[in-house]
């Protein structure tokens, strides 16, 4: 047992940090110091770097593209991405219907999508929750309907994160409904956004802002060669999706800096106030969120190590996604309470390149905190909600 | 970056595992807490036959030249088998200062007898009025006619009345409090002048209160340099610190264990306990406590056996860590077993109590949280 890097490791970790350093673009490194949400512009030009570089299928295997990575290269990656405030990585292609492709597609499909999602030319989505359909995600009424060489799919997939840029949508959708389990029966279909029938309609979530949409199909016809696996099997697939979603939610390296930049926060004398770390409650609170994330750094690093000695990742990956929202909500928590009372002012108006300096209010992005705050309370909802992840692993992992 | 165990870990942590598996059951376990010495004579003698109380002493010393990532793997499996014999002031406590500071002819009057099995020691590490400021030393030693005469009061010294060797801090210099002055002595339990009060501790192990009343020591008594004690103890505390939470592991992790088991069977309402959502929600909780728990441990004694310079903090995370999170695991498992989480009879209660126990010594949660939040 050991915790220090090899040469090869040290080595690897200077490649990282010399490509952030020199090929981040300076544009979108400064709409992520300034809280500026990012674009679909953005966001592709920065994947493309990675793909570029071989770096985007991170999880991926080395015969589809994928970097083959150890489970400490990869902490590394995840570590020195945060550390440059790179972006994170779009998940609903590159970490989310890609393994389920490569896993379960067939090679028509694996051809067709893979390069695609790699190299970030089409945007996917999720087609999984409805309105009806939260935590009961079985419960869906998404009907695909088999019509010879097609599937007629109608209904309505919810809280759809960045759909309004998304070339396809991944859905899952009952095909059958004669079935003894309600899981079986449902069919992972790929979507192309274009296709007559789809619409996309904003939802504006609590902090004020369009991140998630409402995708209605009316009549969408879905090629038979879009299914993915077999049909009526979805469910399955769905589920490894899910798991693989909730391994890469705990967002270790990026709470990490946070943290850290919080400590920063904490030293200095903003407006001439007395230093937070001169507020004993403050600081004991920060430094037992630090302990906490410790603690899932390392359970993830294990988790990781198990996966790559052949394991996929299990219902345990479920404790990731509970922890680690707890902790992102944690963190979320401090900040609002560092902002004082620069919580309050609601000024989005303030999150473009360029707004000027003299005409700001607050210091920094702090009148962004309390948005953070609210917009993440979404953490603890999304991927499974943290009490159905408790459900999988009380049932899955203890056995009950 | 690596969390396999070697092949002598490996072996360590199956032999440990499959002592406390077949020939430490819970009647063993209490049989030996209740018996006159608290342990079992003959159980310390396995230990030291099987190497396990020379795991962190070098081969020239006569141990196995063990590290923190070993005592780790002995006291997490002595926590799922909440062993009572007194490894930590042995092995820990007092030969954590021999072996770092005991001249050659002090290991082998103590330290060798120690790894053999035949002489049982502490370390007086604290007293009445420190609370958990290992500096805050009262008992004095003053030099008379060319001896040390030491004065004073030890609190709450593990295994204190079985010990033939107790290490004692004392002030040769300085006022209570003050890091420079502190000197250790190997005090003979023979000594004139030192009185015990033995009791049975909550956790069903042993301690004592000591008084040293003019014990006359000739200074060869001196382990290290004189004044020069604190480093030493700060760094032995240190282990003991890594050593019980790795202790607090095991027994966290036996509690959820045990738990989980008891709701499978325990029938209320026609059913078993374990089906009702809102025991196993808490189940869950208890579960990502052991394993946030775990994974800090790990971290913790690689950076102890690394010597790296964040350890310290290392060391004050897991211990804050199994103080919050033992807590809640303790609580829950005995609230989850109902009215048999309460009684004396059931291991859970055993469990429990050596799990608080832990929580009051070498620092509480809030000591060490104070000391990360610096």
């Amino acid at each position: 047992m050991n915790v220090t890097l090899s040469d090869d490791e040290l080595a690897f970790r200077d490649e990282l940090r010399a490509f952030f350093r020199d090929r981040l673009p300076e544009d979108i490194r400064r709409k992520q110091e300034q809280g500026v949400i990012l674009d679909r512009e953005d966001h592709i030009r920065f994947q493309k770097l990675l793909a570029e570089k071989g770096w985007a299928g991170v999880n991926w295997p080395v015969e589809y593209g994928g970097t083959g990575w150890t489970p400490v290269q990869k902490y590394l990656f995840a570590t020195e991405m945060a550390e440059a405030n790179a972006p994170d990585i779009v998940p609903f292609g590159l970490s989310m219907v890609g393994p389920v492709i490569y896993s379960f597609g067939n090679d028509e499909q694996k051809r067709r999508f893979l390069p695609d999602i790699l190299e970030s030319n089409v945007w996917w989505c999720q087609g999984y929750s409805e309105p009806g359909a939260g935590s009961d995600l079985a419960s869906l009424k998404t009907r695909a309907e088999f019509d010879g060489d097609a599937y007629i799919v109608n209904g309505t997939k919810t809280w759809t994160t960045l759909g309004q840029h998304a070339d396809w949508i991944f859905v899952l959708a009952r095909s059958r409904a004669d079935v003894a389990r309600r899981q079986e029966g449902i069919s992972f279909l790929l979507v192309d956004m274009s296709t007559p029938g789809v619409t996309v309609r904003p939802i504006i979530t609590i902090e004020g802002e369009h991140e998630v949409n409402e995708v209605h199909f009316e009549n969408v016809r879905v090629p038979a060669e879009n299914l993915v696996g077999e049909e009526g099997a979805g469910w399955t697939y769905g589920k490894v999706l899910l798991q693989h979603e909730r391994t890469n939610i705990a967002g270790v390296a990026r709470s990490r800096y946070r943290l850290k930049k919080l400590r920063e926060r904490a030293g200095r004398a903003v407006r001439g106030a007395t230093p937070l770390t001169e507020d004993r409650n403050f600081m004991r609170k920060l430094a037992a969120v630090e302990v906490e994330l410790k603690a899932l750094e390392y359970t993830e690093l294990r988790t990781l190590a198990a996966v790559a000695s052949g394991k996929a990742p299990g219902p345990e990956s479920s404790i990731l996604k509970i922890k680690g929202t707890e902790v992102q909500q944690a963190i979320d928590t401090l900040y609002l309470e560092a902002a004082g009372y620069y919580a309050l002012p609601y000024v989005p108006e303030q999150y473009v390149l360029g707004f000027p300096d003299g005409e700001r209010v607050g210091e920094d992005t702090e009148t962004r905190f309390s948005l953070q705050y609210f917009n993440n309370r979404k953490a603890s909802i999304y991927g499974g909600s943290n009490e159905i992840q408790k459900n999988i692993v009380a049932k899955h992992v203890l056995g009950l | 970056m690596d969390f396999s165990f070697d092949d002598i870990q490996t072996m360590l942590a199956d032999s440990v595992g499959k002592f406390i598996d077949n020939e430490y059951d819970f009647e063993t376990r209490q049989a030996n807490a209740g018996s006159d010495r608290g342990y079992d004579p003959a159980v310390w003698r396995t230990f030291a036959e099987l190497g396990w109380t020379g795991i962190p002493f070098s081969e020239a010393d006569g141990g196995i030249g063990g590290g923190p990532v070993e005592l780790m793997i002995v006291m997490r499996a002595f926590g799922r088998g909440l062993v009572v014999e007194p490894y930590l002031a042995n092995v820990v406590l007092a030969g954590g200062v021999l072996r770092r500071v005991a001249s050659a002819e002090q290991k082998d009057d103590w330290l060798a007898p120690m790894i053999a099995g035949e002489l049982q020691a502490t370390l007086a590490f604290t007293e009445p009025q420190a609370r958990y400021d290992i500096a805050d030393i009262a008992t004095r030693a003053e030099l008379r006619g060319g001896n040390y005469v030491l004065d004073g009061s030890k609190a709450v010294v593990p295994n204190g009345a079985n010990a033939e060797l107790i290490v004692v801090p004392a002030r040769t210099s300085g006022a209570r409090n003050e890091r420079e002055g502190i000197t250790l002595f190997a005090v003979p339990a023979s000594s004139e002048g030192l009185g015990y009060k033995a009791y049975a501790t909550v956790d069903g192990q042993r301690a004592a209160e000591l008084s040293l009343d003019g014990v006359a020591l000739a200074p060869s008594a001196i382990l290290g340099e004189p004044g020069d004690g604190f480093a030493t103890l700060d760094a032995v505390i240190d282990d003991a610190t890594l050593a019980v939470s790795a202790e607090a592991v095991g027994i966290m992790r036996a509690l959820q264990d045990k738990t989980v088991e008891y709701s499978k069977n325990r029938m209320q309402f026609g059913v078993p306990i374990g089906s009702f959502q809102a025991l196993q929600h808490r189940m869950v909780d208890m579960l990502t406590a052991c394993e946030q728990s775990h994974s800090l441990l790990l971290w913790a004694s690689m950076l102890a056996a690394d010597g790296a310079a964040d350890a310290k903090r290392a060391i004050s995370s897991i211990k804050y860590q199994v103080g919050t999170a033992g807590r809640r695991v303790g609580e829950e498992a005995v609230q989850l077993h109902g009215g048999m989480g309460v009684s004396w009879e059931l291991d859970i209660a055993h469990y429990f109590k050596r799990l608080t126990a832990i929580g009051q010594m070498f620092g509480n949660a809030d000591w060490h949280l104070d000391r990360l939040a610096e």
